[in-house]
């Protein structure tokens, strides 16, 4: 058996894994359906949780790909694949047909999106904004608002499309929460004089040092952290936002005037991911992500032999978990192709 | 001869059925409102009595219905019903022509041919045993279909039949040999003297040609005449009650008596009216799309006979209206769910006593008055004068693109008008009404009321059907109340807004709320015929289905929410339309997590249409004259 291997979606856990299949001398073809390799990293300004530059880790991927093992086919859709006898015939946009001893995975996630919970008024109301959106702000600078003035008052929402049985997802998101408490210092480092407050259901603070920027941001950043969930948005004659939202721990309605809402959108099985699962018979799970073989010691696989699976396309993951997932996955094709020559 | 002791079941049968009947309705009269007493007389001597007679020969015995939604099912139950009274009417007839005396005793018509086995002699009494040999080929027609239908119910065009209960079973097995027995017997009878028309006479030469046909008559007239005294002493406690109780149910109707909202009286005959004919089950989207099968219509109807335990029959329901619209029997079926729903799961009104033929009410204890609750969380009245009074909702406040929508229309359309809860307001009452919590939601439309009542506004337009019908039906206002959807048709009539026809292509979602539950069909309709090409769909109007976001089911899971509303939206978006329309936020909010067609509001196409947006392909170029068929809702 040859050693080729296609990798589906040119994102953090793409690139991290056909870098580290071309050092062990695996041939690889990477798909990616964008312009540009990097998926939503590069949407992204910071990450948490020590704030360190997303460019650093793009940078670092970018390295990791450039290997002379590696075909890079980018601005092209993968639109399906079978498998014939021991190779799999993976066909692309315009027709073209690449053959592979194992096919790898990692279509990634879409973000939720907002629109479909319209009483937040996403899309309706000029100054709410994603969680996206405001990272792109951060990344040009442009911290205001749609009539250029200066925020004074911001909230973020957590759960937007996570555990959010009316919207289809019971799940959590698990990076949320982190995120807002990341951009939540970051507002109020860029604009010291503006207030900030957090919606949240419960603050899943679980990973490495989450715990420390959460206490971070309520002792150094006074970031107000209220505990429950937005109702709707409406705006007042004056066109700033309101906010109805309940303290569940005071047990008391409030509304709230703010200059700029974000909502914590959730993370989502990529639509993209659910058309080639459909197309090639690969098995989902209740939250729509590809159900891996086994929980605890086969995530990486599936229910095709020869079909892997690395990163946020399994479940939501951060950063860290995506590229140790895909080094996962590296070292189960490699075990695979061994076996099979 | 003029009697035997084969008679004897059936005249028990008959005495006690009559003999119950008078007692029944007396309780039953009894147990009235005083209002709804004063009704019923004043009906049994006006017009009303006229009516329930025509409606009586036309639902009951014809079953015209049926037969027009349902050919045969129709024929079936119009042959059974229809037949067994001109079987009764003119065999009375025939006994007292061709008896020696002309009153007899009610069991001479029945068995007449026994009693009178060499008639048919001569040419007159030849052809009346023709008609009557027609009669009982007609009932023994629809028998036979009735056979079919226990075995296959796909052959009268039902995808469901219920299911019966063991004392059901039997009444419909004496029932079922009521009419094949009488053949048999009369045929008998009738080859051992050489008499009978076609059916009788020619069944009956055959049957004596081998077989000692005077010595077997004998036992089938004891069969038939058993078979109709059993059918009788168990009528009150098998769903055949319906047939002598909804002749009750009609003239009450006819009288003006309604539900309402307490058990009593009229809710029972019209539990007991349920002919269990299956029709509910058919409409109901829980079962056609969730394949739920255990709470529709006449099972709940079955349970309350039954005293059954009913919370979940209750309560799993869409509330949509789909079964009241098509209940033959006109049966209001949603007012009595309310009522089992407020019994909350006590031991429900009433218990069966005297083995299940008589029903005691319960004395369910008065509910404790609880320490009086204070509203003074209220926000204190201040409402501007205004012609044009907006309401939202709780509801459209969650679908702000509606809200949005309406601003931009009432602010185009120069009246002068004002948001009446633009920074929250009190809800319109409702939620509490259904929950049972009449006394705080009098708290909630006095404080609503007063403040409609300060603004001075002579109209007063809501977003939401809910609040809607509950502003038209349970506050007493000065203003007109309507639906943004009638609003914007009547602005359009009186020219305050200029719309642009749209190239687009849509279909209309009809919700229960504003269609079936208000009447308020043809302004939505209108409204988007004039900017929009509107398709038909198989699902318009009366027909109209529940999105399934329905407030009236706390029940029912999320995932099978979802099935409702995806199957309806591919019904509905079957001609791939650019956009599915509809006049309620709720519909709006489901539907549109169930579709990749765009789900607008008729407020939002109405804005798109909004003379001065620009980017517009077409002017507008049509009289106004063409919209006036109906006349238009004026804004006073």
């Amino acid at each position: 058996m040859g050693r080729h291997v296609v990798v589906i979606g040119g994102g953090t856990a793409g690139m991290e894994a056909a870098g580290r299949l071309a050092r062990e001398g695996v041939s690889v073809t990477l798909v990616e359906k964008g312009n540009e390799l990097g998926g939503h990293l590069r949407d992204w300004y910071h990450l948490f949780p020590n704030r360190r530059s997303s460019d650093e880790v793009l940078e670092y991927l970018r390295g990791l790909v450039s290997h002379q093992n590696i075909l890079l086919m980018k601005g092209r859709k993968v639109t399906g694949f079978s498998r014939k006898g021991d190779e799999f015939a993976v066909s692309v946009e315009n027709g073209e047909t690449i053959n592979a001893d194992a096919v790898l995975l990692a279509t990634g996630f879409d973000l939720f999106r907002s629109e479909r919970k319209e009483e937040y008024g996403y899309g309706i109301y000029d100054n709410v904004i994603s969680s996206a959106d405001l990272e792109a702000m951060f990344r040009k600078n442009e911290l205001k608002l749609v009539n250029g003035n200066k925020p004074e008052r911001i909230g973020f929402l957590h759960c937007v499309g996570s555990r959010d049985e009316k919207a289809g997802n019971i799940y959590c998101s698990k990076l949320c929460c982190v995120t807002a408490v990341k951009q939540a210092i970051e507002v109020r480092k860029v604009l010291p004089s503006c207030k900030v407050f957090c919606f949240y259901m419960d603050m899943r603070m679980g990973g490495a040092l989450y715990e420390e920027l959460y206490k971070e941001a309520q002792e150094k950043y006074s970031v107000s952290f209220i505990r429950g969930k937005v109702s709707e948005v409406a705006v007042n004659i004056q066109n700033r936002l309101v906010a109805k939202v309940e303290d569940t721990l005071v047990g008391r309605p409030l509304k709230m005037e703010l200059d700029i809402l974000v909502l914590m959108a959730g993370m989502e099985m990529s639509e993209d991911g659910i058309r080639l699962a459909d197309e090639a018979k690969l098995k989902r799970g209740e939250n729509r992500f590809f159900q891996p073989a086994d929980h605890h010691f086969g995530t990486n696989m599936g229910n095709i032999k020869g079909v892997f699976y690395a990163g946020t396309c399994t479940a939501p993951l951060n950063i860290t978990e995506t590229i140790s997932h895909a080094r996962g996955a590296v070292m189960e094709i490699v075990n695979y192709l061994n076996q099979e020559k | 001869m003029n009697f035997d002791p084969f008679v004897i079941p059936f005249n028990i049968g008959l005495y006690f059925i009559l003999i119950y009947a008078v007692v029944r309705c007396i309780i039953w009269f009894r147990e009235l409102s005083r209002p709804d007493k004063l009704r019923l007389q004043r009906g049994f001597f006006g017009r009303a009595f006229g009516q329930s007679l025509k409606e009586i020969f036309l639902e009951s015995l014809i079953h015209r219905k049926i037969l027009k939604s349902n050919p045969r099912l129709g024929y079936m139950h119009m042959s059974l019903a229809f037949g067994w009274f001109l079987l009764i009417v003119f065999g009375t007839i025939e006994a007292n022509i061709f008896s020696e005396k002309h009153l007899n005793h009610s069991y001479k018509a029945i068995f007449f041919r026994f009693f009178h086995p060499d008639h048919g002699k001569t040419f007159f009494e030849n052809s009346y045993a023709f008609l009557m040999d027609l009669i009982l080929a007609f009932i023994l027609s629809g028998l036979l279909i009735a056979v079919i239908k226990r075995f296959s119910s796909r052959v009268v065009g039902m995808k469901k039949t219920t299911r019966l209960k063991p004392l059901d079973k039997i009444a419909l097995t004496s029932l079922c040999l009521i009419f094949p027995s009488r053949l048999i017997a009369e045929s008998l009878t009738c080859g051992a003297y050489g008499t009978g028309s076609f059916l009788t006479g020619s069944l009956g030469k055959a049957l004596a040609s081998f077989l000692p046909a005077n010595e077997l008559a004998y036992p089938f007239w004891w069969l038939y005449s058993l078979s109709l005294g059993t059918f009788f002493v168990l009528l009150p406690l098998t769903r055949y009650l319906h047939i002598p109780t909804e002749l009750f149910l009609i003239f009450m109707r006819n009288s003006g008596i309604r539900t309402g909202d307490k058990p009593g009286t009229y809710s029972e005959v019209e539990v007991h009216s349920c002919s269990s004919c299956g029709m509910c089950i058919d409409v109901c989207q829980l079962g056609f799309t969730t394949g739920i099968n255990t709470i529709q219509a006449t099972y709940l109807m079955k349970g309350i006979r039954n005293s059954d335990e009913l919370y979940d029959v209750a309560h799993n329901c869409l509330m949509c209206g789909r079964c009241d619209n098509i209940c033959p029997v006109g049966i209001e079926i949603s007012p009595i769910r309310m009522i089992v729903r407020r019994a909350e799961g006590k031991e429900y009104m009433y218990e069966n006593t005297s083995k299940g033929y008589f029903r005691n009410r319960l004395t369910v204890p008065a509910p404790k008055q609880e320490a009086g609750t204070s509203y003074d969380f209220l926000p204190r009245l201040r409402q501007e004068k205004t012609d044009v009074l907006y309401f939202a909702g709780c509801m459209t406040h969650l679908t702000p693109s509606v809200k949005k929508a309406m601003v931009r229309i009432l602010d185009a359309s120069g009246l002068n008008w004002s948001f009446m809860d633009e920074h929250g307001g009190v809800c319109c009452g409702r939620p509490l009404m259904l929950a049972g919590n009449d006394r705080e939601a009098r708290e909630l439309t006095n404080y609503n009321s007063q403040l409609i009542e300060k603004s001075g506004a002579q109209t007063l337009v809501t977003s939401c059907p809910i609040c809607y019908k509950v502003f038209r039906e349970s506050y007493y206002l000065d203003a007109e109340v309507l639906h943004h959807s009638q609003f914007i048709k009547s602005i359009i009539d009186e020219g305050f807004i200029d719309l642009n026809f749209l190239q687009k292509r849509v279909t209309y979602h009809s919700p229960c709320e504003l269609g079936r539950r208000s009447g308020v069909y043809y302004e939505p309709r209108e409204v988007i015929k004039h900017v929009a090409t509107l398709e038909a769909t198989a699902f318009d109007d009366e027909n109209s289905l529940c999105c399934g976001g329905s407030l009236g089911n706390i029940m029912l899971s999320r995932d099978k929410r979802q099935k409702i509303a995806e199957d309806v939206c591919s019904k509905l978006t079957e001609c791939s339309p650019d956009s599915l329309i509809t006049a309620c936020p709720l519909c709006k909010k489901t539907l549109s997590q169930a579709t990749g067609t765009r789900v607008m509001d008729i407020a939002e196409l109405a804005v798109e249409a909004l003379a001065d947006t620009p980017g517009l392909k077409m002017p507008r170029s049509r009289s106004k004259k063409k919209l006036l068929k109906e006349p238009a809702t004026s804004l006073r």
